[in-house]
């Protein structure tokens, strides 16, 4: 990667912790390190034992070295839990190194909140340290149809060299419905949701912080991509708005954000488009032609709305068809 | 190139066996070079189509861009998973009528999308669908006349990017609604032909048997609707063998010319020997 990037990266790293520490009182600790691979990685403190990572608001390639979404850290007494392992091996070993400056004590868990190559394609490193993998019980059956192709299809995204290292490795422990982490002094409430995001969408709460690490369940800023059920996700919005959290960290946008209006613009967004959808399939539009508008009034609203709105109103349509 | 064997040993494989999920190591087309760029996937895809050409047609003349059948899709996937497609029949050009069109995708595991036959008389002039595009690729559509010609079109479709897969988004609601049927009927437009247009939608996985059970590790068998047919009072308008490249909740929208006022009949036969039928009044045509 050109040094300039790396400069720029670290300016803006610094730049960012800086303005965090005068908005948080909680900001203690923080680990940035610049990995052999020229990561810049800044895990914040977002409440008393609980750390976030934010990943940038861009598609996954080889300059930001596949860490676009937001990781977590909860340290208890006895173990270290993390919340999905990133996008590529670099990023996760920046992430572990990170994570070794935050507490020496053991990561005994690696919770993947879904199947998406950018939450898990860090695995292996866990596996490396000993980490047990816990995901949805859905999760696995994800892997098999997707692992891979998602191992094709990066390769050319993001090139040979940050695939390295990178296997699909589905979870060992899975979650049915709940289950309950003890990290020694907390405890960890997780919970597998019906398809939304994707058929495998799992949550994790701290309830001694009230922090939900909430995975891609929740956006904020950055366009939400379906790859489940648009209605099974609007069908759950209030069960999720209903979760007593004191702040959340999103699976991709700013951390940590407000809970529950990190929710608002989510929710109007899909009800935008189920709208935009419903008048189509209605007057006989085909889905070729539907996609080209729908949820077209929320262009502007969104970074990535380009990338992802027509892929949204694609599953969209092909979902709401059979209503 | 071990890969390629099933394709080139063998000239005109039965369908069934193309239709078939055949395991394709998609790595070894591009080599281990990373992200390649756009002339040499369609270089990519053209040595494929090259390769499998004979195994669907034998050594057959195909006539390409004659302007009997076209073809449209995306220039970029959005979703793999359901990238729509059109194919238009142009019958002036084709006037002892068309018998056939296959639709190709060079890439996916199973190039062979689908191969649908045309009733006679029944006017079907548009066609569309969707596929899961695995890849960058051409997908073409080879249409036969009555008289045995071979015309082509083709459009080339850049892959999708991102985590947006060729699978089944929500696999416990697919396998619930499974054999679900909808036809809707749209009334001729008044600037058309008489032709008026219906839209069929069947609720199946289409699974690609490309993923093992996670408890057992064996391979899950492949799981698709194999044959369609579509008829009015017993004259067929549209028929399909079909595989695993069509999307999940197969949905085919095409134009027919009624005769008379008889019923729309519907029988799918998926790889498990399952039936599924249904049948629907003609709707008022307006005429």
């Amino acid at each position: 990667m050109p040094i300039d990037r790396v400069r720029r990266k670290l300016v803006s790293g610094f730049a960012c912790t800086a303005v965090s520490a005068a908005m948080l009182p909680c900001c203690l600790g923080r680990a940035a390190l610049a990995a052999a691979g020229g990561l810049e990685f800044t895990v914040r403190n977002v409440a008393d034992g609980v750390f976030a990572f934010q990943g940038v608001d861009e598609l996954m390639n080889a300059a930001n070295q596949g860490a676009i979404s937001n990781l977590g850290v909860v340290v208890g007494t006895d173990a270290v839990a993390v919340i999905d392992s990133g996008g590529s091996m670099v990023e996760a070993n920046a992430f572990i190194a990170a994570i070794g400056k935050i507490s020496p004590k053991p990561v005994r868990y690696l919770i993947n909140t879904h199947m998406h190559p950018d939450h898990i394609f860090g695995n292996a490193a866990f596996r490396e340290i000993g980490a047990t993998i816990v995901g949805h019980h859905n999760l696995p059956r994800a892997l098999e149809a997707r692992g891979a192709f998602y191992l094709q299809s990066f390769r050319q995204q993001i090139g040979d060299a940050l695939m390295k290292g990178v296997e699909i490795i589905p979870p060992t422990m899975l979650v049915d419905d709940r289950l309950q982490l003890d990290l020694g002094g907390r405890v960890l409430e997780l919970q597998a949701w019906k398809a939304a995001h994707t058929d495998n969408d799992l949550t994790v709460f701290d309830s001694a912080t009230r922090t939900l690490f909430a995975g891609d369940l929740v956006f904020v800023g950055s366009l939400p991509t379906l790859d489940g059920s648009l209605l099974g996700w609007l069908r759950q919005m209030d069960a999720l708005a209903a979760i007593g959290a004191a702040r959340a960290v999103p699976g991709h946008g700013p951390v940590p954000a407000d809970w529950p209006e990190a929710l608002t613009a989510e929710r109007r967004y899909f009800e935008v488009l189920a709208r935009d959808i419903r008048r189509a399939i209605a007057d006989g539009m085909p889905l070729s032609e539907s996609v080209k508008t729908a949820g077209a009034s929320e262009r502007g609203k969104w970074r990535l709305f380009d990338e992802y709105n027509e892929r949204n109103a694609t599953a969209a349509f092909a979902e709401l068809e059979w209503e | 190139m071990q890969n390629h064997a099933y394709r080139s040993r063998q000239p005109a494989l039965p369908l069934a066996a193309i239709f078939a999920a055949i395991v394709l190591a998609v790595g070894t087309l591009f080599g281990s070079s990373g992200a390649a760029n756009a002339q040499q996937t369609t270089a990519s895809s053209d040595r494929i189509w090259q390769d499998l050409k004979g195994d669907v047609f034998g050594d057959r003349a195909i006539l390409v861009d004659s302007g009997v059948v076209r073809i449209e899709a995306p220039k970029r996937a959005q979703d793999a998973a359901i990238v729509p497609v059109d194919i238009y029949i142009d019958l002036a050009k084709a006037p002892d009528g068309i018998k056939s069109v296959t639709l190709i995708i060079d890439v996916n595991p199973a190039p062979v999308a689908a191969t649908f036959q045309i009733g006679k008389d029944a006017g079907v002039t548009h066609l569309s669908t969707r596929v899961r595009v695995n890849d960058y690729s051409y997908l073409r559509a080879i249409a036969e006349t009555q008289g045995g010609e071979l015309h082509m079109a083709q459009t080339f479709v850049k892959a999708s990017g991102g985590c947006s897969a060729p699978a089944v988004k929500n696999q416990d609601e697919a396998l619930a609604t499974m054999g679900q049927m909808k036809l809707r009927q749209f009334p001729p437009q008044e600037t058309m032909t008489k032709a008026q247009e219906l839209q069929l939608m069947i609720r199946h996985p289409n699974n690609s048997g490309l993923q093992r059970n996670p408890l057992t590790q064996y391979f899950i068998p492949a799981h698709f609707v194999q044959k369609l047919s579509i008829s009015q009072a017993d004259r067929p308008i549209l028929s399909m063998e079909g595989g695993i490249s069509i999307s999940e909740d197969p949905n085919f929208r095409f134009d027919f010319k009624a005769h008379g006022n008889g019923e729309i009949q519907v029988e799918a036969i998926d790889t498990d020997g399952k039936v599924f039928r249904n049948q629907w009044p003609l709707e008022a045509t307006g005429l």
